[in-house]
């Protein structure tokens, strides 16, 4: 299949136009020997018809969890996409286009980004937000590498109850530039806050806190908070976004920088990809936020426009002294986020965040009272929950998908002492005939 | 009239969806987790659902894409973007999977991910690849990651000073101070290409890279490749090539053989995966074959006909991504391979570079085209001759915009005055290209005529020329309900 609408009459004009005999006359400032002599060793081509057919039969060989009920969380949630989300991601004037460098042409996706900049805030109770990161986790990376640049100070002081892979990831970008990450001990799935409160020193720039956290529960936030401040160092929290339909908001907590994984907002698993970073600051810093930000204008007419702005702080304007070296970001994802929140409102978003809370709970309780499984900790918890195991969980988990349900994230692949632990998820989406399935399949394993 | 903003149509009372009824027994949210940690309100707009479809569908007729016409903006390749590849994107097989899933369950997707990895070592001249960044400029930041790594692993740390031309990209020296290093710019020649003899005076122990982008942001391939790699590796440092220029070279030249270490490639430009109005992209870095055991974990691996997760890799850099990167848009870019195969592939780059000089010949007698007659897959223009008349470049793309054009990039690279930087890419016919160079050509006449039309372009749109000043002195930057 090609997409090159030029025939062979088309381009013997054009070479004839331009002076050249053919299309080699014109690659002749590539050297000789740097030329490729054979075919490239790729598959195809491929009709169209024959790509649906071989994309089709790859796709058959992964077992979809659309067809599953699954109770894997972890940071990437099954949660219901409504029907609107598609129906504009899919509009072709948004995803065909790039960043809106001219706001002439692209007032539709810059009015959307505002937009979408202006939902994060009001979700999360900050005060500005930037057009969104690539993830969750290189948004919190971002996040810390800000604190540094803000105050100049070099540790980050991170909670040990944070996602395990964002940990990974704030550990690759601190030690590139020269940061310290300073990773504090747990107290079962809490964070010890004595121990995170006895790490930060004058050096600390930021104390970086998930809340709810990796393994579901909620933290007590207060005293890290103001143990952060007291030392000058700078508060950054990791939040779920559907959490917030009822949980009290970073800006509530007086966090200086939020950051958020968006894929619950309307996006699918994917397979862990694409995602969206959100990444939410406090008003005084930011002309230190790193990424676009959309800014609400006129035109010559007085009329209301919007246009990319504050962009001396990026790297297209300020190259090595930029506050980040993001461009492409995940536009068409924010827009995803935007529709859903529009859609869901006020009270869509309390009911599925009230949905999640309900179902898990339902499940813990009565995975509790299963023999042989315990829940090892009293904390509160939005929507997942870890859960001791006397069975063996690879076992447990292919009895269960046999039955069409994905049990919970064996958490002894992160920690050593966690062996027999797992973490289950239920969203909104599981149903309690689901849920006793689940029961049912792990009181019989 | 421009449209409300959403805050503005929200209305107490709607929404535009209903949840089912709970089905398990409910406690009160009070009781389950305390009232302290609850929020007192959530100020979130409520509207109808037809209000919602409404408003964001009158926005995406205010934006332009690929698919409203043509979009040739320098160093973006805002190719077509093939409808098939959305479609496999939303199977259900690809899009409902759990990156923490059972690889057993997987199989499909981790096959595709190891063989599109083995596709773009091929493509590049490398030896192994990682799928793992997000865009480009992750991608940079990846490779150079690695070369830390490498550098500290053959007891070379010291090396602190990463190199770019005057011509780069500006996240090639914000990605180098992302990773801790001191950046050095090398002017450009008079011929546009790297000045040997600068590069020769900067080069030392001291110098831990090089980036080039290759054909580089003039739209040229630099003629002294194979001596540049090798004054770079005489001196110890590793060459990086920027790939967003890739679409030149497909199957013509691959970066590993003119002897870059490590290179990434834009998904979203080269192979197709849509822009999405500034993202996702994907931005895989590949690498010779003494680099690969710094690649970011996990790395797909396939140990006896079992494709895996491969995270037990002691020297990686660690991760950049929370899981494997963007699959979404890694498949899209698979089934684009898949399609052209090896001679497609060829012929994307032949017709990139035949419609890009073409168009270059075609407008070559109005506008000054500073860098010679021939080109790669883009070119640059400069509007100098304009401005003896008034006009700047920015007017010249805007009054493109009149014309039904999107704008060519402007004021880039920096290193030409009045830049205008036209990249046609190989998806659009001869029938579009001439009647973009009519219209570049009957804007040089205005420009001498009526260059007041020019200055104050666009006349069609909706909104006329935007005061970014403002935006930029008093930000608005979100909904304030008290009235902004």
């Amino acid at each position: 299949m090609s997409y090159c609408p030029n025939t062979n009459a088309d381009r013997e004009r054009m070479l004839r136009s331009i002076g050249v005999n053919s299309i080699d006359d014109l690659l002749t400032q590539i050297p000789e020997d740097l030329l490729v002599k054979r075919a490239l060793n790729v598959p195809g081509p491929l009709s169209e018809m024959e790509l649906s057919q071989e994309m089709s039969a790859i796709a058959v060989m992964n077992a979809n969890l659309s067809e599953y009920a699954s109770f894997l969380g972890a940071g990437i949630y099954d949660h219901y996409i409504p029907a609107t989300v598609g129906a504009i991601t899919g509009r072709s004037e948004f995803y065909t286009s790039y960043t809106p460098y001219q706001p002439e042409l692209s007032q539709g996706n810059l009015q959307a980004i505002w937009e979408f900049q202006s939902l994060v805030c009001e979700l999360t109770g900050m005060q500005v937000a930037n057009a969104s990161m690539y993830d969750g986790a290189s948004a919190l990376a971002e996040a810390a590498m800000m604190t540094s640049g803000i105050n100049r100070r070099r540790e980050w002081v991170v909670s040990g109850c944070l996602h395990p892979s964002y940990l990974r990831v704030l550990r690759t970008y601190a030690w590139a530039a020269g940061f310290d990450v300073r990773e504090c001990c747990r107290s079962g799935i809490l964070t010890d806050s004595d121990s995170l409160i006895a790490q930060i020193t004058d050096d600390t720039a930021c104390v970086i806190v998930q809340n709810p956290n990796f393994f579901g529960a909620l933290e007590s936030l207060t005293e890290m908070e103001s143990a952060a401040h007291r030392h000058g160092a700078l508060f950054v929290m990791s939040v779920d976004p559907i959490s917030l339909g009822i949980l009290k908001t970073p800006g509530d907590y007086n966090a200086d920088i939020c950051v958020a994984e968006g894929q619950s907002l309307g996006i699918s698993q994917g397979y862990g990809g694409p995602l969206l970073g959100l990444f939410a600051c406090k008003q005084e810093f930011v002309r230190h936020m790193p990424g676009r930000i959309a800014g609400a204008t006129v035109d010559e007419h007085g009329k209301r426009a919007y246009t990319l702005t504050l962009q001396t702080r990026e790297q297209h304007i300020r190259r090595e002294r930029a506050t980040s070296n993001i461009c492409t970001n995940e536009a068409l994802l924010a827009l995803a986020a935007s529709v859903y929140l529009c859609t869901l409102g006020k009270k869509g978003l309390t009911e599925v965040a009230n949905l999640c809370l309900q179902k898990s709970h339902y499940a813990a309780e009565a995975i509790g009272r299963i023999p042989g499984f315990e829940l090892p900790c009293k904390a509160h918890f939005f929507k997942e929950f870890v859960v001791k195991s006397d069975s063996d969980i690879r076992e447990l988990n292919r009895g269960l998908m046999k039955k069409r349900i994905v049990g919970g994230l064996d958490l002894g692949r992160f920690y050593p002492d966690l062996q027999d632990h797992m973490l289950f998820c239920a969203t909104e989406k599981r149903t309690k005939a689901e849920i006793d399935s689940l029961i049912d399949g792990m009181a019989q394993s | 009239m421009s449209e409300k903003t959403i805050f503005e149509q929200s209305s107490t009372g709607r929404g535009g969806i209903t949840w089912p009824k709970c089905d398990v027994p409910t406690a009160s949210i009070e009781s389950l987790l305390g009232e302290d940690v609850l929020r007192s309100e959530l100020p979130l707009p409520e509207l109808s659902q037809i209000d919602v479809i409404r408003h964001y569908t009158r926005l995406s007729t205010t934006n332009y894409g690929v698919d409203t016409g043509f979009y040739p903006l320098g160093s973006c390749t805002m190719k077509y973007n093939p409808k098939i590849n959305e479609e496999i994107a939303r199977i259900h097989g690809f899009a409902d999977l759990h990156p923490y899933q059972d690889e057993a369950t997987v199989q499909g997707i981790l096959k595709l991910l190891y063989d599109m990895q083995a596709f773009l070592a091929e493509i590049g001249g490398m030896d192994a690849t990682t799928l793992q960044p997000s865009a480009g400029a992750q991608g940079e930041l990846t490779a150079l990651m690695i070369f830390k790594r490498h550098h500290e692993r053959v007891g070379e740390s010291r090396r602190h000073i990463v190199i770019v031309p005057d011509s780069s990209h500006g996240t090639n020296p914000a990605t180098a101070a992302r990773c801790g290093y001191e950046v050095l710019v090398v002017a450009s020649g008079p011929n546009g290409f790297v000045d040997l003899e600068s590069l020769k005076s900067e080069l030392s122990g001291e110098v831990a890279a090089f980036m080039l982008t290759n054909p580089n942001t003039l739209g040229l391939f630099e003629p002294n490749i194979i001596e540049i790699s090798r004054l770079v590796h005489e001196c110890g440092a590793l060459m990086y090539c920027d790939g967003a220029n890739m679409n030149a070279i497909l199957g013509i030249n691959r970066p590993g053989d003119a002897g870059f270490d490590a290179m990434h490639l834009n998904l979203h430009k080269t192979f197709a995966s849509p822009h999405g109005g500034g993202g996702p992209g994907s931005g895989p870095v590949a690498v010779k074959k003494f680099l690969e055991p710094y690649l970011p974990t996990p790395v797909v691996s396939c140990i006896d006909d079992s494709y895996l997760q491969d995270y037990d890799r002691p020297d990686s850099i660690g991760s950049l991504h929370g899981f494997y990167g963007n699959i979404g848009v890694l498949l899209r870019s698979y089934a684009y391979i898949l399609s052209l195969g090896a001679e497609g592939l060829r012929e994307v780059s032949e017709n990139a570079v035949l419609n890009a000089n073409y168009l270059l010949s075609r407008i070559s007698a109005e506008y000054d085209v500073p860098y010679g007659s021939r080109c790669m897959h883009e070119f640059v223009a400069s509007a100098d001759r304009q401005k003896l008349h008034g006009v700047r470049a920015m007017s010249v793309a805007k009054r493109l915009i009149d014309y039904g054009f999107h704008p060519p990039t402007v004021y880039f690279p920096l290193i030409v005055s009045e830049a205008m930087m036209v990249e046609p890419t190989e998806t659009e016919s001869v029938e579009m290209l001439d009647s973009f160079a009519d219209a570049m050509i009957a804007i040089a006449r205005e420009v001498e005529t009526d260059p007041e039309i020019v200055k104050s372009a666009p006349h069609i749109t909706e909104i006329s020329k935007v005061d970014e000043a403002l935006a930029a002195r008093k930000p608005v930057l979100r909904w304030n309900p008290s009235g902004e």
